[in-house]
């Protein structure tokens, strides 16, 4: 153990390979108890490959050290029970499914009725608009409504790790303004994340810390800042 | 006697037992785009039990009510049973295979059970010993017996049940969501293969009793009973909509009414050409109507609602 916090997430020589295509080629990452940290690259880099391999969905070598144990074995709903929670790219509603029974089926692992019903309470207060919606189905929803349920399905469980994919893919600006906003909110109240964009800067502005992939690779990792600052993110990813 | 009646009647008492078996079809499809081909053969399997241990315990003396009961736990252990195993060997080594060896696995199975049914069997049929004393009800100009009511009774409280399993429990919504998104339902920590076993072993329960009825119905069980059945209710289910629960329910009803009817009235219908025995064609001509007019069925969803 090193450092202030404990490490939550330690991944070393994560690979994932489509058939003869390498996705991601030997990552290593961490991410502490409480951090927000971001994996920006560009589209191809690798970014949903190396979160669903986190998540289970993707099969995958090397090692996955999670909360002191090694979970790289473990199917995807196990890993889901540890709390590692992956709110995928495209968000992945139950679009037969109501807003109400989407939040049930992220509270599925739980049993704590009164802990389940304050959770409930804490994210129609975080998106009211989705306690307006909640007896719609989700296929009914905006895209923007449907990030902020995927948002919410997670946090029903409760989650020690979330996982987002691309919050801001597909969206408005304003509904990019308030998924940030509540992404910065979660963050604030202790979550740890990990946080893939390819909306680099909005990503690192939430972030501490950030890695950049490329070709399934991480070529550069630093502290947010450094990495705003950074001549050569700067060029390739921020568009400066 | 008012003949439109009682052919309505009959049809709803045929379509009943019907969408009981369409209901598996629609289940499995739902959660695994595998038209389980097999679901047929579990239903004759149901019914070759029930009826041989309603024969034995008879014979043995065991009063009716319970050797009935224990008919019914027999088929639905055997038939869950199998139904849970040939997912277990048969598709799910297939999961992520071409949709085209699934499938022809699944008619691979149904002719294995099949066989073997003939094998354990014999080529004879099996009757349904006369354990319940018919009577006969009249009611505006039509009849139904006790065996009819009974019949349609427990097929009625069976789905119900489903529908209540389904919409209102736990598994219900985990396979809900299985079947919307499969992924999804596991990041939100559901063991997706033993939702699937459920499934299975639901379907199966379903074909289990259906199995039984039908054989109280028509007074018999035969090794190859399962095969003509299932092709009926796999069209009743694409009728409805395949995948869609309240669609099996529907679509086996209407497939009931439609050839009760028709076998009432396809000798006037031909001048006198084709016999009332005429009456299996009518599942196959609208399946083929439906699938060229109305693919996804009466209550299906469009393909593009589906995740
Ligand atoms: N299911 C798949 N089958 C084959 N190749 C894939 C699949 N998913 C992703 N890839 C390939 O893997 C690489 C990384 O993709 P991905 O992880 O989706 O990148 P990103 O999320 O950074 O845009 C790309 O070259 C992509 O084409
Ligand atoms: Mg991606």
């Amino acid at each position: 153990m090193s450092g202030p916090t404990e490490l939550l997430l330690e991944v070393r020589g994560l690979a994932v390979h489509y058939g003869g295509i390498r996705a991601v080629k030997g990552l290593d990452l961490e991410v502490r108890e409480g951090e927000v940290v971001c994996l920006i690259g560009a589209n191809g880099a690798g970014k949903t490959t190396t979160l669903r391999a986190l998540a289970g969905l993707a099969p995958s070598t090397g090692s996955i050290r999670y909360a002191g144990s090694e979970i790289a074995a473990l199917p995807v709903h196990r890993r889901a029970r540890l709390g590692i929670a992956l709110v995928p790219e495209g968000r992945g509603i139950f679009p037969r499914l109501t807003v109400a029974e989407n939040l049930d089926m992220g509270a599925y692992t739980r049993n704590d009725r009164v802990g389940i019903s304050e959770d409930l309470e804490r994210v129609y207060g975080l998106f009211p608009r989705l306690k307006e919606r909640q007896a719609q189905t989700g296929g009914t929803l905006s895209g923007g409504e449907q990030q902020m349920l995927a948002i919410a399905r997670a946090l029903m469980g409760r989650p020690r790790l979330l996982l987002l994919d691309e919050p801001s893919m597909g969206l408005a600006p304003l509904a990019v303004e308030k998924i940030f906003e509540t992404i910065r909110l979660i963050a604030a109240q202790g979550m740890t994340l990990l946080l893939v964009e390819q909306n680099a800067r909005l990503a690192l502005a939430a972030s501490r810390r950030g890695y950049v992939l490329e070709g399934g690779r991480i070529v550069h990792q630093d502290q947010a800042p450094a990495l705003l600052a950074s001549p050569r993110v700067r060029a390739a990813y921020l568009g400066a | 006697m008012d003949v439109l009646l009682q052919q309505i009647l009959n049809g709803l008492i045929l379509g009943s037992l019907y969408a009981m078996v369409a209901l598996g079809y629609t289940m499995v499809y739902g959660i695994l785009e595998l038209i389980n081909f097999a679901h047929g053969e579990i239903v004759m399997l149901g019914a070759m039990v029930a009826v041989s241990v309603l024969a034995l315990l008879t014979a043995l003396g065991v009063p009716v009510p319970l050797a009935l009961l224990a008919a019914l736990t027999a088929a639905v252990a055997v038939c869950v049973a199998t139904g849970v195993l040939v997912e277990r060997v048969a598709y799910r080594p297939l999961r992520n295979a071409p949709r085209l060896a699934p499938l022809i696995t699944a008619i691979g199975v149904s002719i294995v059970l099949q066989n073997l049914a003939m094998i354990f069997w014999g080529r004879q049929y099996l009757s349904f010993p006369p354990v319940l004393d018919i009577q006969i009800y009249e009611f505006a100009g039509a009849t139904i017996t006790n065996v009819q009511i009974l019949i349609v009774a427990v097929a009625a409280v069976t789905m119900g049940g489903l529908l209540l399993l389904v919409q209102r429990t736990r598994l219900g919504r985990a396979m809900r969501a299985t079947a919307q998104n499969r992924e999804v339902a596991g990041l939100m920590g559901v063991d997706v293969n033993r939702v699937i076993a459920a499934t299975f072993a639901v379907g199966s329960a379903l074909a289990a009793v259906a199995g039984l009825l039908i054989a109280a119905y028509y007074g018999i069980a035969h090794y190859n009973m399962g095969f003509i059945l299932g092709l009926k209710a796999f069209s009743a289910a694409v009728l409805g909509g395949i995948g869609n629960i309240p669609g099996a329910l529907l679509g086996g009803l209407l497939l009931g009414v439609i050839e009760s009817l028709g076998a009432g009235y396809i000798g006037d219908l031909t001048g006198g050409f084709l016999g009332s025995h005429y009456q299996d064609i009518f599942a196959f001509f609208i399946l083929i109507l439906v699938l060229i007019f109305r693919p996804s069925g009466l209550l299906g969803e469009r393909v593009a609602d589906r995740a």
